[in-house]
C-alpha cells in the first residue's frame, strides 16, 4: 500500500533538500516514490511516502509532528526508509513524537537526518517509543547536521522495547557543526534472546554541553547488549556520559564501552554503571578519558602529517 | 647523547648509514636500540642533547617529526598504533601524500607485498578486529606507499610468525631496490644476514660495526653470556 501526502511548499522543500544534502544525505531519495520517506520541516510534513509493508501516519501539531510508523508483520523492507527532520530558520521549536513499531518477523532500517543549518536559538525535542516485535529487526541511524553557531538544544528521548528474538541497532551521530546543548536519553528493555547495540558519536566544540544517558535492562534469558560511546570534546566544551546496563536474567550479557578524547579546556565525565541481580548474568564495562594517543599522533607525523592534521585524522577516524 | 631522569641512555653512538644500504642494529633487550630509532625520528622525549644528526648533508637535529618525515625519514614501530576507525586504505594513503599520492593499484600492491589480500583488508579498520601481526604488516605497507629515503624499522618481525620471516627479509630488500636506505633493529640473524652492514649496540653504545655475520656471531657468542650491565662497556 502506498500513502502519499505532499504539500507544495516548494521553497521549503528546496531548503530542506539542500540541508539534507549538506548533512550527507542524498536528497533524491526523498522524492523517489519507490522508497519510503518522510520529510518534516518545523511542524510541516513536506513529504510522506509509505510503501507496501509500511504504514506511515504523520500528524501535524502546534510545534511539530506526531509520527506513527508501522512495519507490518513479516515484511522485510529491503531498502532503507529515509527520514528528514529539521528547522531552517534561526530560531524555533520542533517537537517530534515518534511511535515506531516493527511487528513480528519484520525487518527495517530507518535512516534519519536531522538538520539545523542556521540554528541560533532552536529547540529540537524528540520523544520516541519504539517497539521491536518478536524476531523483528529495527535499525535506526540518526545523523545530525548543525551550522556553526551552536544555537540548538537537542533533546532526543526514547524508550525501546525489544521482544523475544528481536534486534535493535541504534547509531546516533552528531559530528558536523556545533550543537550547543545535547541531552540524549535512551532506555531499552531487552527480552529473551534479543540483541541491542547502541552507538553514539558526538563532537563537542566551543562551549557545547553534551549529556549522554543510555540504559539497557537485560530482562530476558540470553539477552545481549552493547553500549558504545565515542566522544571528542574540545575547547571549552563539557560532556557527561552515563551508560547503565542491568543484567536481570540468566545468561544475559552486556557491555558498556566509553572512550572520550579531550583537548583544550574541555571537561569530561564518564560513569559506566553495571548492575546484576542474577548470578548467571554477566555485565562488563570499560571507560577511558584522555588526550589523543601520542603514538598514533607521532606515527602519522612520521608519515608527513602536521601535528594538528594528525590529531584531526585520529579524531575523525574515531567518530567515523 | 640522550639522558632521562639523570641516566644516560645513548652515550656513544657513532653510526653512518649509506645510500640504499640495509644496516642492522643488533643488541640485547635494553641496549638502547629502540631509543636510537626514536631519537633519529625526533619523537617527543627523545631529543638528543649532544652530538649531531646529519641526513643527506643537512643537520636535522632540530627538526620536528613532520619535518624529518618530509625530508624522507620514517619509522615503523615495534608495536604499531591501533587507530580506531581509520580505514587501512586511508592510512596507507597518508604517507603517499608527500610523493604525489597513490592509485588504487598502489594500495593493493602494498598490501600484497606484506602478504595481505587487498580485497579483505583495504576497507577494514586498522585498529579493531586486526591481530598484532596484521597491524604490523599494515604498518610496513604504509612504509611501502610512502617510499622514504630512510626507513627505520624497529623489529619488523615481532608479532609475525617465523614462517613469514623470509617475506620480511624480501620486503627489506624491496625497500632497498626502491631506493630506500633501511636501518633495521632486530634480534634475528636471518634479517641481519640480509643486511649490508650491522652494528652492535650495548648499554647505549655502538660497540662495533661491520660485516653482519661477524657482528651476529659476536653477539651470540660474546654478548648473550656477558655481564656488561654490571660493567658497562666504553664506546669504540
Amino acid at each position: 500500500m502506498t500513502q502519499i501526502t505532499l504539500n507544495t511548499l516548494s521553497s521549503e522543500i528546496k531548503d530542506m533538500d539542500a540541508a539534507y544534502s549538506a548533512s550527507g544525505g542524498d536528497a533524491a531519495v526523498l522524492h523517489n516514490h519507490e522508497l519510503a520517506s518522510l520529510v518534516i520541516s518545523g511542524n510541516k510534513v513536506l513529504n510522506a511516502n509509505g510503501i507496501e509493508g509500511i504504514v506511515l501516519e504523520p500528524q501535524e501539531t502546534e510545534h511539530g509532528v506526531d509520527v506513527k510508523l508501522t512495519i507490518k508483520k513479516g515484511y522485510k523492507i529491503s531498502l532503507p526508509v529515509h527520514l528528514c527532520f529539521g528547522l531552517i530558520p534561526e530560531d524555533g521549536l520542533q517537537e517530534i513524537n515518534m511511535n515506531f513499531v516493527a511487528e513480528e518477523d519484520s525487518a527495517v532500517e530507518l535512516v534519519a537526518h536531522c538538520t539545523f543549518p542556521n540554528a541560533v536559538k532552536i529547540i529540537h525535542r524528540m520523544e520516541a517509543q519504539m517497539h521491536v516485535g518478536k524476531n523483528a529487526s529495527l535499525k535506526y541511524t540518526e545523523t545530525h547536521f548543525h551550522g556553526p553557531h551552536g544555537g540548538a538544544q537537542v533533546i532526543p528521548k526514547a524508550h525501546v522495547k525489544i521482544e523475544e528474538g528481536g534486534s535493535y541497532f541504534n547509531n546516533f551521530s552528531l559530528i558536523s557543526g556545533r550543537v550547543g546543548a545535547l541531552e540524549f536519553d535512551y532506555d531499552v528493555d531487552a527480552e529473551k534472546d534479543s540483541v541491542c547495540e547502541m552507538i553514539t558519536k558526538v563532537y563537542g566544540k566551543k562551549d557545547d554541553k553534551i549529556k549522554i544517558m543510555e540504559k539497557v535492562s537485560l530482562n530476558g534469558e540470553n539477552a545481549r547488549s552493547v553500549i558504545k560511546s565515542r566522544l571528542a570534546i574540545t575547547e571549552d566544551a563539557e560532556s557527561e556520559f552515563k551508560g547503565i546496563t542491568e543484567g536481570h536474567a540468566p545468561r544475559s550479557r552486556g557491555h558498556v564501552d566509553c572512550l572520550e578524547v579531550l583537548q583544550g579546556n574541555a571537561k569530561a565525565e564518564a560513569i559506566p554503571i553495571i548492575r546484576v541481580d542474577n548470578p548467571l548474568a554477566k555485565v562488563t564495562h570499560e571507560a577511558a578519558i584522555g588526550c589523543v594517543d601520542k603514538k598514533e599522533v607521532e606515527t602519522l607525523m612520521a608519515r608527513g602529517l602536521e601535528e594538528d592534521d594528525a590529531i584531526d585524522t585520529i579524531v575523525k577516524g574515531m567518530l567515523a | 647523547m640522550l639522558s632521562r631522569d639523570g641516566k644516560k641512555i645513548l652515550r656513544g653512538v657513532n653510526l653512518e648509514v649509506g645510500d640504499r644500504e640495509i644496516h642492522s642494529i643488533i643488541g640485547a633487550n635494553g641496549a638502547g636500540k629502540s631509543t636510537l630509532a626514536y631519537t633519529l625520528m625526533g619523537l617527543q622525549g627523545y631529543e638528543h642533547e649532544e652530538g649531531s644528526l646529519i641526513f643527506n648533508g643537512e643537520d636535522i637535529s632540530k627538526l620536528s617529526i613532520t619535518e624529518r618525515a618530509k625530508k624522507g625519514i620514517t619509522l615503523a614501530w615495534q608495536e604499531p598504533a591501533r587507530f580506531e576507525g581509520l580505514r587501512v586504505r586511508d592510512y596507507l594513503a597518508i604517507g603517499a601524500k608527500g610523493n604525489g599520492g597513490v592509485t588504487e593499484e598502489d594500495l593493493k600492491e602494498a598490501l600484497r607485498k606484506v602478504d595481505l589480500k587487498p580485497e579483505k583488508y583495504l576497507d577494514r579498520e586498522v585498529g579493531e578486529a586486526l591481530s598484532g601481526g596484521e597491524r604490523k604488516r599494515i604498518e610496513l605497507a604504509s612504509i611501502i606507499t610512502m617510499k622514504p629515503k630512510l626507513a627505520i624499522l624497529d623489529e619488523p618481525d615481532s608479532g609475525i610468525d617465523v614462517v613469514s620471516l623470509k617475506e620480511i627479509v624480501n620486503l627489506i630488500q624491496t625497500f632497498k631496490e626502491n631506493g630506500s636506505s633501511v636501518l633495521v633493529i632486530t634480534h634475528r640473524k636471518e634479517i641481519a644476514a640480509a643486511s649490508d652492514k650491522a652494528s652492535l649496540m650495548c648499554e647505549g653504545v655502538i660497540l662495533r660495526s661491520g660485516d653482519p655475520l661477524e657482528i651476529s656471531e659476536f653477539f651470540k657468542n660474546r654478548c648473550i653470556p656477558c655481564d656488561s650491565r654490571v660493567s658497562p662497556p666504553k664506546a669504540a
